[in-house]
């Protein structure tokens, strides 16, 4: 049986973490690397890098980041942000990363997900959508890209469901409502597309405590959950969200912290 | 030991090398290279990794001019280590494309028999069938990290060191004589997954022939 994934999301700009990661004994507090490093010696299922640079010079930085990363972490390593291209998915999967997930690329050009399926294969291919509820239509979310500033007009479960269709072989879903709030994951919104579709869905956007990630995996089905603030600013720990999932009967691995 | 042990990633374009190499890397190997079979020469250990399908790797080996060296080397008792479509390429026949492969162990590759999902990617377990050196000091239900949907069924049982359940169980760890293969990626799953690679190179130093001088 799989094991339920807890995945620690590093914003990245320009080389450097941003949103303040709180580890006491750092030398470098802002170095992707190294909080990574940190990360998965916690217990971090995977990691996950979202690149939020917006000069191009960033991006250069951002495969030295992966590279340097994937030569001391021995965990999966997820990439996001601004992957435009098969090519771009290309250099990024060559300088070390295990998945991409693309993002508004793939809604401006649906076919960016079966050529990257088709060539690098439907395991490194992840679709985040971020979803806003529908207020109008209870039960029913829209694909909102830029952040949540920009609507589509998509629907998020239809969209959902084309790019696992086309090859994306994870889905790691953002609820833009509840992102930043700390106030739980839209449970609803999970339920919905994990009952729709067969490939793993991440859980993201709202986590506040250990019992809203349990909530998640629990009754969202979710197969991973992925967090940054609550981890960074180390209110709670990988460990104790693990726990509190391990105690409701969520399968976790439980690793022994690396001194 | 004084001298490091020398492995030959084979690199025949399915999927990158850099965590693997990185991994052996830090565990002491001296890594290279292979994409012709003139840069096995000198390979204590072929390490074939690898994600993908059967068919479009078994076509690149062999254009490479890899399949019949790699087979030879292996009879003549040179270590094999399969990473996941890298363990299923030692089997002879994959139900995915019909593809014949090395051949070296008996037996053929199919899809994960009622799979909930699939492709089956992310952590499970590990249920020790057998002891085995690759498992020293992992406890059974060792968490290990997968990228599939096919699975080798080795036609010897004798050969599945560990199994994990999918819907089906299958094997996810063989070995046998100077084979190992893992069907989950060692170099992705932790502290775990470093402490059997380094079993494994262990293993394979301590089978070295011993010097020639014979202490009078």
């Amino acid at each position: 049986m799989l094991l339920r994934r807890v995945i620690p999301c590093l914003d990245v700009k320009d080389g450097r973490v941003v949103k303040g990661v709180r580890f006491v004994d750092l030398t470098d507090e802002g170095d992707p690397p190294e909080l990574a490093k940190r990360y998965a010696e916690a217990g971090a299922d995977e990691i996950c890098f979202l690149d939020i640079s917006a000069a191009p010079e960033g991006r250069g930085t951002l495969l030295d980041i992966v590279e340097r990363t994937a030569s001391q972490v021995f965990v999966p390593l997820s990439v996001g942000g601004g992957v435009r291209s098969a090519r771009e998915m290309r250099d990024v999967l060559r300088a070390g990363a295990d998945k991409v997930a693309i993002n508004t690329a793939a809604v401006d050009d649906p076919s960016l997900v079966s050529t990257c399926a088709r060539r690098f294969g439907s395991q490194c291919v992840v679709i985040s959508v971020d979803a806003r509820a529908n207020p109008v239509v209870p039960g029913t979310w829209e694909v909102v890209v830029q952040g949540g500033r920009k609507a589509t007009g998509l629907d998020a479960i239809e969209w959902i469901e084309r790019c696992v269709a086309s090859g994306a072989g994870e889905v790691l879903l953002t609820s833009i409502d509840r992102d930043g709030t700390g106030e739980g994951f839209d449970i609803e919104l999970l339920q919905t597309v994990t009952s729709r579709v067969r490939v793993p869905v991440i859980a993201s956007g709202g986590a506040g405590s250990p019992a809203d990630m349990t909530a998640a995996v629990a009754e969202g089905n979710a197969d991973a959950v992925l967090a940054a603030s609550i981890f960074h600013r180390d209110i709670h720990s990988i460990a104790t969200v693990k726990a509190d999932m391990a105690a409701a009967g969520v399968p976790v691995r439980i690793t022994e912290e690396v001194a | 030991m004084t001298d490091r042990l020398r492995v030959a990633v084979v690199d025949y374009g399915a999927g990158n090398l850099v965590s693997i190499r990185n991994a052996l890397g830090l565990l002491g190997a001296e890594v290279s290279v292979a994409e012709t079979a003139e840069q096995l020469d000198g390979a204590e250990v072929i390490l074939v990794p690898g994600v993908g399908a059967s068919e479009p790797a078994m076509g690149r080996l062999r254009r490479q001019g890899l399949e019949g060296p790699i087979i030879e080397r292996v009879r003549r008792g040179t270590w094999f280590v399969g990473i996941c479509l890298g363990l299923q390429l030692l089997f002879e026949r994959s139900h995915e494309d019909d593809a014949r492969m090395l051949g070296l162990l008996k037996g053929d590759v199919e899809m994960i028999p009622d799979a909930p999902s699939l492709p089956h990617i992310g952590w499970n377990r590990l249920e020790i069938q057998r002891p085995h050196p690759v498992l020293g000091g992992l406890p059974d239900g060792t968490p290990a990290y997968f990228v599939h949907s096919y699975v080798p069924v080795p036609a010897d049982p004798e050969v599945v060191v560990a199994e994990t359940e999918h819907g089906g169980r299958f094997a996810s760890l063989v070995a046998t004589e100077r084979i190992v293969g893992f069907q989950f990626h060692p170099e992705r799953s932790g502290e775990d997954g470093l402490r059997m690679l380094r079993n494994t190179l262990e293993l394979i130093r301590a089978d070295r022939p011993a010097p020639a001088e014979v202490m009078a």
